[in-house]
């Protein structure tokens, strides 16, 4: 059951071969057995999970159960959750426990979902490691003297050591993708707007977007038709009928069933910088593509390269912005000792934020400060607006455009905690996709030098989910890649 | 681009963020790197350019200006620091 498809899963809860108490149980228990060692969660509910199973079978007993059902889950502690820690990966929320449900979660808890509880992250999503997090670094399941990526580390760790089959994620930079590529896992983020950011603690929001992670494909699909939908309590909740990803799964097995499809290869992302062993891996995967019917065309993205300058000013420009709601008034960390309110707002946002979240802080304030704003902000957004554009030139000749996740296999764990720039750089091939707003997916593509995972990047124009689960999905029916296991998941 | 203790100092206290002398130091040699990766942006001339705000571009909703949500005033502050009868308690601003 442990490593059983969610489709295998709502089988066996609907043939009552397994309960959802039964469910959540085996999996809480691997959680108390593995976390000491991984760390993927921060919280783990127990008591909540049990209840919202018990409520999950008596809704399979009437025979009212829906996809997910009784299903577990993993929340990334981004998302607010109505009387459980929500703490953001923060000392500044260490005692939050949030009076109400992000969108995302009310959703899920509506499908039947069981929250297991919340995974770990890293501080306010900002960080491509998991080390950024007050509650300590996750461990990558398949070495466990490396990262998991971030700044989902604990949600893909989670599901890649099968402690929850499938977890929610947030994407700003990559937080997805690059955790799932570190895991061994499929991760897809949705175009901007598709998921309510209602709940979903703000860093950048013109470029969080909430995301799914699990074993494949089909997981994700499942997982992802429940979280999108119209939510009129965020402003950019896009108005659009929802669409059921799975449908695009469902078509015949076919010899070649990606005729037609034409991927696009990025000459940028194919250039110096990523790692030889990706490189073999990545090439090998395209060519299952093409074995499977597709077919292969060089695109450019020629300002792709400005995306990380351009995204170190947007970003942190926002999330200096956001952040200056925790001040230690309404809710979070307060200093102890302070003097006047300006030495109570400094002292508290001193103690409760990390080094990452201060420099980004800096940098945004600095950015946006009086007499610096034309050189860098709108330089940035008007950089943003040439990257969108090239992706739409290159969608032209193409329907999807494929190339590595990451430049690297996941590097070790305190290699670059202290070179922010450098860990900025491992960001390369995802940002540009924040930046235009695209969706973007992430599945196993085998395995680098050292038996670490290789992600394989889709990206599709806007509303292009259903394409590339659809891809993803047909590679992993003639592949096993991502049912590979590491040996604390066996 | 370099900046200086005293701009970065500057920049803290915008943001309301106490640093210390030694992590002044610190915190100046990790933003000049960051600057210097910043800085590449400069080398684009952009002229003519529309600044992207956001990836969806539609005029703001609006809806009725009407009250749609319940008082949870309780609930809220019971993660506050500090209340009294309903209020958040902060350092005497007015002497």
């Amino acid at each position: 059951m442990i490593h059983a498809s969610l489709p295998e899963l709502r089988r066996a809860l609907d043939a009552r071969q397994i309960s959802s108490v039964e469910l959540a149980t085996l999996f809480l228990d691997r959680i108390d057995a593995l976390n000491p060692e991984l760390n993927a969660f921060i919280t783990v509910d127990r008591d909540g999970a049990l209840a919202a199973a018990r409520a999950a079978d008596a809704r399979i007993a009437a025979d009212q159960a829906g996809a997910l059902t009784g299903i577990p889950l993993a929340h990334k502690d981004v998302f607010c959750t109505e009387g459980v820690l929500t703490t953001c990966g923060s000392k500044m929320l260490a005692n939050f426990v949030s009076p109400y449900d992000a969108h995302v979660v009310s959703l899920l808890k509506a499908a039947g979902v069981v929250s297991l509880g919340k995974a770990n992250m890293d501080e306010f999503a900002m960080g491509s490691s998991n080390e950024s997090s007050h509650y300590g670094a996750v461990r990558n399941p398949w070495k466990l003297d490396r990262v998991p990526g971030g700044s989902s580390g604990g949600s893909a760790a989670a599901v890649a050591a099968r402690l929850a089959p499938i977890a929610t994620g947030t994407d700003t930079g990559g937080s997805v993708r690059q955790p799932a590529a570190f895991c061994g896992i499929t991760g897809i983020k949705p175009t901007y707007g598709l998921v309510s950011r209602y709940g979903m603690i703000a860093y950048a929001s013109s470029l969080d977007q909430g995301g799914a992670f699990g074993a494949s494909a089909e997981d994700c699909a499942l997982l992802l038709s429940a979280m999108t939908g119209f939510d009129e309590r965020d402003s950019t909740s896009l108005e659009r009928p929802t669409e059921d990803y799975t449908a695009a799964l469902a078509a015949p097995a076919a010899a070649r069933p990606l005729e037609g499809l034409r991927i696009g290869l990025p000459r940028e992302f194919f250039a110096e910088g990523m790692a030889d062993d990706v490189r073999a891996t990545v090439d090998a995967a395209l060519e299952q593509y093409r074995t499977l019917g597709a077919t292969t065309v060089e695109v450019s993205l020629p300002n792709a390269k400005l995306a990380i300058p351009a995204y170190y000013v947007i970003a942190p420009a926002e999330c200096s912005s956001n952040l200056s709601r925790f001040d230690g008034v309404r809710y979070g960390h307060r200093a102890a000792e302070y003097g006047d309110l300006a030495d109570m707002y400094a002292k508290s946002r001193a103690e409760g934020f990390g080094a990452e979240v201060k420099r980004r802080i800096l940098i945004g304030t600095y950015v946006l400060s009086h007499g610096y704003y034309d050189a860098y902000y709108l330089q940035a957004q008007r950089l943003r607006r040439l990257i969108a554009q090239d992706f739409q030139a290159a969608l032209q000749h193409c329907d999807v455009i494929a190339g590595p996740t990451t430049p690297t296999t996941a590097w070790a764990l305190g290699e670059m905690a202290d070179d922010p720039v450098q860990m900025y750089l491992s960001d390369i091939y995802t940002i540009a996709v924040n930046l235009a707003g695209l969706p973007g997916l992430s599945h196993p593509a085998g395995f680098g030098a050292d038996g670490l995972p290789v992600g394989l990047q889709l990206i599709g124009d806007y509303f292009a989910e259903a394409r590339l689960l659809g891809a993803a999905h047909r590679f992993q029916q003639a592949t096993d890649w991502h049912a590979r296991r590491p040996a604390c998941a066996e | 681009m370099s900046l200086s203790n005293e701009q970065v100092g500057n920049i803290a206290r915008l943001a309301r963020i106490a640093l210390s002398d030694t992590e002044l130091d610190a915190t100046r040699a990790k933003l000049n790197g960051i600057f210097d990766l910043i800085e590449q942006m400069q080398a684009v001339d952009t002229a003519g350019v529309e600044p992207m705000s956001h990836p969806q571009e539609f005029p703001t909703r609006l809806r009725p200006d009407v009250v749609t949500e319940t008082d949870r005033r309780d609930a809220f502050q019971q993660v506050a620091p500090q209340t009294e009868a309903g209020l958040y308690l902060v350092p005497k601003v007015i002497e």
